[in-house]
């Protein structure tokens, strides 16, 4: 097929003198492949609409106040009612210590790779391990904080060793956005501000970060809506429990998506209703936070400014 | 030298000494998790009854521990591989779609909603498959079954729809929009002279994007699907809840078999004792090491192009 084709094109050539139309067995192949094109966009686009629909009709039933304001301690599978008052609290929990503790290593660590590094062997193998970094898949970051926090150190399950887990996963995240963002800061400000004699590390408190504010904070959001669903790390860590435990450093808590996926587990259709909504929640939290992340970046975009 | 004049400023020292320290923290971290996931493992594959490369069964928390990663690793790599070569040919698709076919004012958007397939946490994507693929997979696969039989992958006599298939078609829904993204990128960058100069001598757009496009970007497709199959090994909760959780080494997909590391670690945990952990994190290192390399392996293909290097960010 394809010398064929190249030989048609070649005598296409050849022969003219003028423009030839194009041959109706290369315009047809040209319309096999755009419609194979649109179809594979169709393709993924419908597993997505599929899931959000299935969430919003299966989830919305039990969407109600109830569900936002109480837990599930005494409450069976089988029981109607129940919520998941204490499941955010919990992934709101985790998720803040979560960046607590990211945020600040993952910006330093930009920082050195853009500012100090330069392009020297440790700033190369740093940058190397922080891509290797990005595919740890996150049930091994979970079994880490197992091994080392819970087993090791002998801590209890908690809210925090979840945070601990999460925060491995969001530090390459942040690392690689936070030094995008910081490359596209021009030189010739960094430069003015050393003309003046302002040392290096006030140039970079005082003119590299805040121009490079908003871009970082959407990197910051967009790595907190991706650990904000992650249920692997969670039950390895934070364990599970019904009931509301509003001290993440102290006993088993619950995740949004932990309270998914327990519920998920359970056979009967009250159950599988209140996992639908959690769904929900969980969908909308996360959604909400990657909105604001792309209306930021919009709002501080180049060609609105212009 | 002006740097040193820089060094020498109050303040700097410190900041310096913190930036790099992260970076070295970051370091630590990787190697920390290596080694603590042996320490604890040793313990487990010591009380271990049998070999733990090539056993099957996972009996760990027995009297006499009996667990291996044979059929586990087995169901791993099969149905990560499996999702690949689903996802693929439709994430290609997906980029070019978008860098090369839709209208210019509707691709950024577009190129957002399949982004927005990465975002929904893989947790729903495991309820939606329970609740929802797995009944719905039951007619497809019968069909598969009854017509398509002779193919080993496709026999069977039992066909169920909490099957390997279904497993693999929600991983590859998963890992799509890591290499759609990836992709995309890179035929983005494919260099415009080229696809003019092709379209200027009568080309047709396909005609173009096999001429100009397509070897431009092969190698950042590869590494794209790389990661995306490190992606799908890695995976949890979602085929945790779809796989049969069996210890069985069996190639029909359609059949009530199926497992991998992962979903087992998820579902073996709750009831495991201390050598069940010791061997679920004796698994998990297993699967950090498969990821490491073929991760690893991405990255090398990646930097080898030096304009790739954006893309995979």
């Amino acid at each position: 097929m394809t010398t064929q084709t190249r030989t048609q094109t070649r005598t296409g050539i050849r022969t003219t003198t003028g423009i030839q139309p194009v041959s109706a067995a290369r315009r047809a192949k040209d319309r096999l492949v755009q419609a194979l094109v649109y179809l594979a966009f169709a393709l993924a686009v419908i597993p997505l609409l599929s899931v959000l629909w299935l969430v919003v009709k299966n989830g919305i039933g039990r969407f109600d106040l109830e569900f936002l304001t109480h837990s599930m301690r005494n409450i069976g599978a089988r029981d109607a009612g129940g919520g998941a008052y204490h499941a955010i609290i919990g992934t709101l929990e985790q998720v803040l210590l979560a960046s607590l503790i990211a945020v600040p290593i993952g910006l330093l660590t930009a920082i050195y790779l853009v500012e100090y590094g330069e392009g020297g062997r440790l700033s190369r193998i740093i940058s190397f391990f922080v891509d290797v970094m990005t595919g740890v898949p996150s049930v091994v970051s979970g079994l880490f904080i197992l091994a080392f926090w819970i087993l090791v150190l002998g801590m209890p399950f908690s809210g925090f060793a979840g945070a601990l887990a999460l925060s491995i996963l969001m530090m390459p995240v942040v690392v690689r956005s936070a030094e995008e963002m910081l490359r596209l800061v021009p030189r010739e400000l960094r430069e003015a501000s050393y003309a003046l004699g302002v040392p290096k590390w006030r140039t970079i408190v005082k003119v590299v970060l805040p121009t490079a504010f908003t871009g970082i904070v959407t990197g910051v959001m967009l790595a907190v809506a991706r650990v904000a669903g992650e249920t692997a790390p969670l039950l390895l860590t934070v364990f599970i429990t019904d009931s509301i435990n509003n001290n993440p450093f102290d006993g088993p808590q619950m995740g949004l998506p932990l309270y998914v996926f327990d519920q998920a587990g359970r056979p009967t259709d009250t159950a599988i209703n209140r996992a639908w909504t959690g769904a929900l929640t969980l969908i909308l939290i996360v959604m909400l936070l990657n909105l604001v992340a792309r209306l930021i970046t919009w709002w501080r975009s180049p060609a609105r400014r212009r | 030298m002006r740097r040193s004049a820089f060094r020498r400023s109050r303040g700097d020292g410190p900041f310096r000494f913190a930036s790099t320290g992260a970076g070295i923290v970051l370091l630590a971290i990787m190697a920390a998790i290596g080694v603590f996931l042996v320490v604890k493992a040793v313990p487990a594959l010591q009380a271990n009854t049998s070999h733990f490369l090539t056993e099957l069964t996972w009996q760990p928390n027995a009297t006499e521990p009996v667990f291996g990663i044979g059929a586990l690793a087995f169901g791993t790599v099969l149905s990560s591989l499996l999702a690949l070569v689903i996802a693929t040919p439709v994430a290609v698709g997906v980029a070019l779609f978008i860098s090369h076919y839709a209208p210019r004012r509707l691709a950024s958007v577009l190129g957002y909603v399949v982004d927005l397939l990465a975002a929904v946490p893989s947790v729903v994507y495991g309820l939606w498959g329970v609740a929802f693929l797995v009944p719905f997979m039951l007619g497809p696969s019968k069909f598969l079954n009854e017509y398509l039989g002779w193919i080993p992958l496709f026999g069977g006599d039992t066909v169920v729809g909490k099957s390997m298939l279904t497993a693999s078609l929600v991983l590859a829904i998963m890992i799509l929009p890591i290499i759609a993204a990836i992709s995309r990128e890179v035929f983005l960058q494919a260099p415009k002279s080229q696809e003019e100069a092709a379209l200027a001598l009568g080309a047709t757009r396909w005609e173009m994007i096999r001429m100009a496009v397509l070897p431009f970007g092969r190698p950042g497709v590869i590494s794209a699907a790389m990661l995306g199959l490190g992606r799908a090994m890695g995976e949890t909760i979602a085929v945790a809840l779809i796989f049969p959780a069996t210890f069985k080494i069996s190639f029909q997909i359609l059949g009530p078999y199926g497992n991998s590391i992962a979903a087992n670690i998820a579902n073996g945990f709750g009831e495991a004792t201390e050598v069940g952990r010791g061997a679920l994190i004796a698994s998990g290192l297993v699967l950090f090491l498969i990821t490491l390399l073929v991760n690893m392996a991405a990255r090398f293909v990646i930097a080898r192009r030096k304009e790739y290097a954006r893309a995979a960010a």
